[in-house]
């Protein structure tokens, strides 16, 4: 009696669960989610003892997410909003050079370099974008040219300002400057020593740093990642702003037609992808303590991946900020993932390929359900 | 009698070497509903995006509340009062109806010193505008790409309704509806003429122009043969001016008047 009695709860649990299931499944980030599930069951059942989830191992991949992130929300909502940015990858590689010539070459305040970089690299995505509204030109093709503009310059300034491609020596000019900490400081620093004390995460054994936790706080580029994601989230689902970024990716010009500020939303996603870009660069410059003319190679197709993994459409006004995240956090888990489990590098590539097609697929598989889209 | 509240006045639209419309003037006055009627490619389309904004005309005048006007974009027009339901809808089938409903004019809510969409109000207020049209959604969050044509027609009328303070532009707007939703819009337009809006409502159907207009004006390759007060004109002359005067009365010959 008792067996049947517990019985009847368990399959009323199911069918909620299920049905809770099903709801779950009309999401737009449902592919990242799956994704993410898929891959952490993977590692953890295979690579579990590779050191990929001691504190190190987890700081590793979570720093590499966090730079494919912070690049994938501004894709994610530029391509939402119909446009492509394929000048990524060179306007980090270009911003973290102007920072080095502003602070290292010229000598200028580290906090003074920052805020004029972004002000530039803010204003070229302006540029960007204003060609693509005015001319009503592929924004494919407008940020393919700047993707070698940006690049040659960042080759050719300091090949002839310096006589080399790499300017180092800006963290001894970013050392105790308050706006260089916002990109490459560490938060925690407190409560990580007292879980290294308390034996919760791992302290080094011997040398100079005995007793120090291995990792010692939260970068700043995993906390500009999730403010990203959170404000990217929030703006596109939870204001107007967003109503007109899905709109004007939909139909520009039924987006128009009802009032809707297309060229200006356009615009101003093109000004936050450089924002992203440049905010990726910073960190970067600030954890390596200088900047290389190769540096964001090949950045802008990995934040589109992500942003595709993640659920948004290729041909814009539909995607998920979240999604997008999600797609990055499978980007940076596997890459490292495969490094911590001793796999043959090459194979991150095969990996990734099955990994975006299935979530392709699946993707517009969901997207079907939801729009009813033939 | 009233002064109009949007007088166009000899507009011109020219598309490259096509003329799409060669001095057309029209007057709508507050609380009637004026019918555009006329051909295909005859440039009623045309002469209604000039009025809500979407293209500036070639050549003419607008008069907007008495004052000269100049619509640079949908949003000034929009602004100024006017609400409009394309031939094309202007509707985002990616998009929920309720995001589609309220797209460019969403109400806000505020949180501290943000504001965000207010998804709850805008979902309540399509829900209700769109049972008041007769159609009941499965939910205001469904995707408009997975509406019917006459159910995406039903939520741009309903929208251009709810939003058009003054003047309420209808380009064909009933032709995907059902017969309960044609009695609908029609119903419709008359109550919102009623409320002293100024409608301007194009047609192919001489039936449903005769049902609520106040005024006709026929279009024909770009030019007017003038406005007919109601009473002047019968349905008949409207649909011979419609085709263009003599083909019809040959066409109607062998299709033995059914026409
Ligand atoms: N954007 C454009 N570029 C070039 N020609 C155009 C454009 N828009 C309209 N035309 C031309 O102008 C003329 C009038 O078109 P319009 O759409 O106003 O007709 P209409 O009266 O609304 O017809 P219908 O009853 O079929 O909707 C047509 O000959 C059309 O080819
Ligand atoms: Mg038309």
């Amino acid at each position: 009696m008792s067996d049947a009695s517990n019985v009847t709860p368990e399959v009323d649990e199911r069918i909620k669960t299920r049905s809770r299931f099903r709801e779950a499944l009309i999401r737009p980030e449902l592919g990242g989610i799956v994704g993410t599930a898929v891959v952490f069951a993977l590692f953890l059942l295979f690579a579990f003892d590779s050191g990929m989830f001691s504190s190190q191992g987890v700081l590793n991949w979570s720093q590499v997410s966090a730079q494919f992130m912070i690049i994938a929300v501004g894709a994610c909502l530029l391509m939402i909003a119909g446009e492509f940015d394929l000048s990524v990858g060179s306007m980090i590689g270009f911003a973290g050079m102007i920072i080095a010539i502003f602070s290292v070459t010229l000598g200028w305040p580290v906090w003074m370099s920052i805020i004029l970089t972004f002000a530039l690299c803010i204003a070229i995505g302006a540029l960007n974008g204003f060609i693509v509204v005015r001319t009503g030109l592929p924004s494919f093709i407008v940020t393919l040219a700047f993707l070698f503009i940006l690049r040659g310059f960042t080759i050719y300034l300091p090949q002839t300002i310096e006589r080399k491609t790499i300017i180092g020596g800006i963290s001894d000019a970013a050392e105790g400057d308050w706006l260089a900490f916002l990109f490459g400081g560490t938060l925690f620093k407190g409560l990580f020593q007292w879980l290294g004390d308390q034996d919760i995460i791992e302290t080094f054994t011997r040398g100079a740093r005995e007793g120090q936790p291995v990792v010692d706080g939260i970068p700043m580029l995993i906390v500009w990642a999730i403010a990203l994601v959170i404000f990217g989230h929030i703006l596109l689902t939870k204001t107007k702003f967003g109503n007109w970024i899905f709109a004007s990716g939909g139909d520009a010009e039924a987006a128009r037609n009802s009032g809707v500020p297309v060229n200006r939303v356009k615009v101003l996603m093109f000004m936050f992808t450089a924002f992203c870009a440049t905010v990726f660069a910073t960190c970067q410059v600030m954890e390596f303590g200088s900047a290389g003319a190769d540096r964001g190679l090949l950045k802008e197709f990995e934040a589109i991946i992500a942003v595709v993994i993640g659920g948004a459409l290729l041909t814009g006004g539909y995607g998920s900020v979240i999604g997008a995240a999600l797609g990055a956090l499978i980007f940076g888990v596997v890459q490292q993932g495969l490094f911590f489990a001793g796999v043959e590098s090459s194979l991150f590539r095969v990996f990734l390929g099955v990994i975006l097609l299935a979530a392709v697929i699946l993707n517009t598989y969901i997207r079907r359900m939801i729009t009813g889209e033939r | 009698m009233a002064e109009p509240i949007i007088r166009m006045e000899n507009i011109e639209k020219h598309f490259g070497k096509v003329i799409a419309l060669a001095g057309v003037s029209v007057d709508v006055l507050p609380g009637e509903c004026h019918c555009l009627l006329g051909d295909n490619g005859a440039g009623k389309s045309t002469f209604i995006k000039i009025m809500s904004g979407v293209y500036t005309p070639t050549a003419g005048e607008i008069h907007f509340d008495g004052a000269p006007m100049n619509f640079d974009d949908p949003r000034d027009a929009i602004d100024a009062g006017i609400a409009t339901v394309h031939q094309h809808l202007a509707m985002i089938p990616l998009m929920s109806v309720s995001r589609n409903f309220f797209m460019g004019n969403e109400p806000l809510k505020r949180i501290g010193p943000l504001k965000f969409f207010d998804h709850e109000k805008a979902n309540k207020i399509t829900m209700d505008e769109m049972r008041k049209m007769g159609i009941s959604l499965r939910g205001p969050d469904q995707a408009v790409g997975t509406l019917s044509g006459g159910e995406r027609q039903t939520v741009a009328i309903a929208r251009a309704v709810y939003l058009g303070a003054k003047v309420l532009i209808l380009d064909e707007p009933t032709s995907a509806l059902g017969v309960r939703q044609t009695a609908n819009v029609l119903a419709t337009i008359d109550k919102v003429r009623k409320q002293g809006i100024a409608v301007v409502f194009i047609t192919h159907n001489v039936r449903h122009a005769m049902a609520v207009g106040d005024r006709f004006t026929v279009l024909n390759r770009g030019q007017t043969f003038g406005t007919a007060r109601r009473g002047e004109i019968t349905a008949d002359e409207l649909q011979d001016m419609m085709a263009g005067g003599q083909e019809l009365v040959e066409l109607e010959g062998s299709l033995g008047g059914t026409v």
